[in-house]
């Protein structure tokens, strides 16, 4: 697979200098949260799985940036960057990941379930794949609404294999749903590289049967993701019809907590790591940013600083807030139901 | 009032519901032009159109999560599976999607869904046409579960799925859909959670759902006539929620039961609701409740085997004639 070497371009007519300045904040935000993570989990203050997003964060930021008010999206577990890029409270966020009782959903999701039903963001799922023929409905009930809203559906390059995920496109093509298909290729299902995954290496040329309109483009560089998925969100709103973008991208960390140096050394280089970091989106829009003159040195310093303030003050929050109270395992099982306390 | 079949009473429901509301649509397999694979769905597109009755692919996975997808920005999708043995299909999307969403998003998504069907056997439709399995869905958390047995139950529960803001297993029985029955003239609903005694006796307490129902009443017939013991049919009409009251109440009158299903006998749901009788009525009973159901074989195809697979008149007719011994 050929890396994304930023190339330097001239900003897309839609995007201001202090727009591209609010994403790249954005992604900063997303890293810092998620460098915030690991510490907090070491210390016990977080159980489960957890999954971070470092590496791929210019991804969920340029699709996201396309989203209206009134759209919706689903992810998988790997969901924080999206929550943020959506615009979803940091603070909240972490204390859902503490598993309190003002986290996004008031702790019982935990890490793989965020979700902020006022932005449009349906959730985060643990089934790889499951959320996708969600996101058919999704886009259904768009069309049978009548309205030019888009659904997008982010999932993993794992998740290609997973049959319900071909059901879904298919039918997506079938009732021409506006769902924009966010493959994130970042190479590995776990330790599972695509080459040995898919017998067609190519996920976009997978998809290309399905009878939607594909892309496979870099996911590294934010002007890129930017560009492509204004025309993607677009083509899907305005048409409308399903599109499948297969997005190049890596993790820098481990699948999850769990996957450490040591495991990390079973299915991938420490040399294709630091070829990958070398790509580092943030570092690239930084250099993006000073070259053109729409971003000084300090200024940089500044909103790294300020990104970093946020995640503490996430920590903080999170750290401070309370346990869910106990009547909460009976609450929301049903609408209107109560469950009998057997105890 | 008017005498009509089971499926032409769920065809009134899903007709009145799609009326009444604009947000119920129907999704399945064969669901429109051909009109339905049992006939439930029988003009329906040809009334409401193309957006609101959905042929699918055959893509069980792809229909429950559509349906759920769409349910949680607010329509009322009903599925049918064209049985519920091609449900195990969705079960990810039935068991993982529509019964957590609402508790794992911390009760801010709701999933007003409704999965209806044809589920038992009977017909010699052998190992994989045969399965009801509705205690899989009792046993999850979030789903509820309805299984009507007569035309008036039929058409008054799946307007109440519709109208019910939580996911719905609704499960009909293939023998039933040519069976007649009663049905109130007028706009009428039959809630979740309320039993209801179909025939009232003072000697045993017969408990089912679904076909077993009619079963049960043909064996209470019998026994009266033959061996003049008064059975009370109860029929639970919904699993999830589950009215023990009714079966205890009768139990406090007759301290005999008797439990009839067409599922399995091992774990199956008579299990559970034996389990409550002896929770909650221990003292007032005089024998162990026996439990009727399938044997624990995969369904055989010849008709003979078949017979003897699933919970015969005769076979409840015995379980009485032990529990009053
Ligand atoms: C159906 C299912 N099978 C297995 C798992 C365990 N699992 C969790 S994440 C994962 C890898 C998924 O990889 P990918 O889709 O590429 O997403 P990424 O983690 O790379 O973002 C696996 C196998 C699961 N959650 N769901
Ligand atoms: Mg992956």
């Amino acid at each position: 697979m050929k890396a994304e070497v930023p190339v330097k371009k001239a900003l897309p007519d839609s995007l201001t200098p202090q727009r591209l300045v609010e994403l790249y904040r954005t992604m900063l935000l997303i890293r810092h949260f998620e460098e915030q993570c690991a510490p907090a989990y070491r210390q016990g203050k977080m159980g489960g799985y957890m999954h971070v997003y470092i590496g791929q964060e210019a991804v969920a930021t340029g699709f996201i940036a396309h989203m209206r008010d009134d759209d919706y999206m689903l992810c998988s577990y790997r969901d924080h960057g999206h929550a943020i890029a959506r615009g979803s409270d940091p603070r909240r966020i972490m204390a859902e990941l503490f598993g309190r009782y003002t986290g996004v959903a008031k702790g019982k999701g935990g890490s793989m379930h965020l979700v902020d039903v006022e932005r449009g963001f349906l959730g985060g799922y643990g089934i790889v794949g499951g959320m996708v023929p969600l996101a058919v409905g999704v886009g259904y009930g768009i069309r049978y609404r009548g309205t030019d809203q888009v659904c997008l559906c982010f999932f993993g390059d794992g998740a290609m294999n997973i049959g319900p995920v071909h059901e879904a496109l298919n039918m997506a093509a079938i009732y021409k749903v506006p769902v924009v298909f966010i493959c994130e290729n970042n190479r590995y299902a776990m330790a599972t590289p695509v080459e040995f995954a898919s017998a067609v290496t190519s996920l976009a040329e997978r998809a290309k049967q399905y009878g939607m309109p594909t892309r496979q483009i870099g996911g590294m560089d934010l002007l890129e993701v930017y560009r492509e998925a204004e025309q993607i969100v677009r083509h899907v709103r305005t048409k409308p019809e399903p599109f499948f973008v297969e997005v190049l991208t890596y993790r820098f960390e481990g699948h999850g907590i769990a996957d450490n140096p040591t495991n990390q050394a079973l299915y991938r280089s420490k040399e294709e790591v630091e070829y990958w970091r070398q790509r580092d989106p943030i570092v690239n829009t930084a250099r993006f940013l000073l070259e053109n003159g729409f971003a000084t040195e300090s200024e940089l310093l500044q909103w790294d600083a300020d990104a970093k303030q946020q995640a503490l003050e996430a920590v903080v929050y999170a750290d401070a807030s309370p346990e869910p109270p106990l009547e909460e395992l009976y609450r929301d099982v049903y609408t209107d139901m109560e469950v009998q306390e057997w105890r | 009032m008017a005498v009509i079949t089971y499926r032409e009473a769920l065809r009134q429901a899903l007709t009145e519901e799609m009326e009444r509301d604009p947000g119920v649509f129907i999704l399945g397999e064969e669901v429109g032009r051909y009109q339905g694979t049992f006939r439930v769905t029988e003009g329906l597109l040809q009334r409401f159109g193309e957006m609101r009755v959905v042929d699918t692919p055959i893509s069980e996975s792809g229909i429950a999560g559509m349906a759920i997808g769409a349910a949680m920005i607010g329509l009322r999708p009903v599925a049918e599976f064209m049985t519920f043995s091609f449900a195990l299909i969705a079960a990810d999307q039935l068991v993982n999607h529509a019964a957590k969403i609402l508790y794992m998003f911390g009760g801010q998504i709701a999933v007003p869904v409704v999965f209806r069907g044809p589920a038992g056997g009977g017909a010699q439709l052998s190992a994989q046409h045969s399965h009801s399995l509705e205690s899989w869905y009792a046993h999850i958390p979030g789903l509820k579960v309805a299984t009507p047995a007569t035309p008036a139950d039929a058409k008054g529960m799946l307007k109440t799925a519709i109208r019910d803001n939580n996911p719905v297993i609704f499960m009909e029985h293939a023998k039933l859909y040519s069976t007649r029955g009663e049905v109130p003239e007028g706009e009428y609903t039959i809630p979740f959670g309320v039993a209801e005694v179909k025939r009232p006796g003072r000697d045993v307490t017969l408990i089912a759902y679904s076909q077993p129902v009619l079963l049960a009443l043909h064996a209470a017939e019998k026994l009266a006539e033959t061996e003049g013991i008064d059975c009370e049919v109860i029929d639970l009409r919904s699993l999830q929620p589950l009215d023990m009251d009714t079966v205890l109440h009768s139990i406090r009158k007759t301290h005999r039961a008797v439990v009839v299903h067409e599922d399995h006998r091992n774990a199956g749901f008579g299990a559970e609701v034996v389990a409550r009788i002896q929770e909650f009525a221990f003292d007032e009973l005089d024998a162990p409740v026996l439990r009727v159901a399938s044997a624990d074989v995969p369904i055989p195809y010849a008709r003979n085997l078949e017979r003897a697979a699933f919970p015969s008149e005769e076979d409840i007719i015995r379980a009485v004639k032990r529990v009053v011994a």
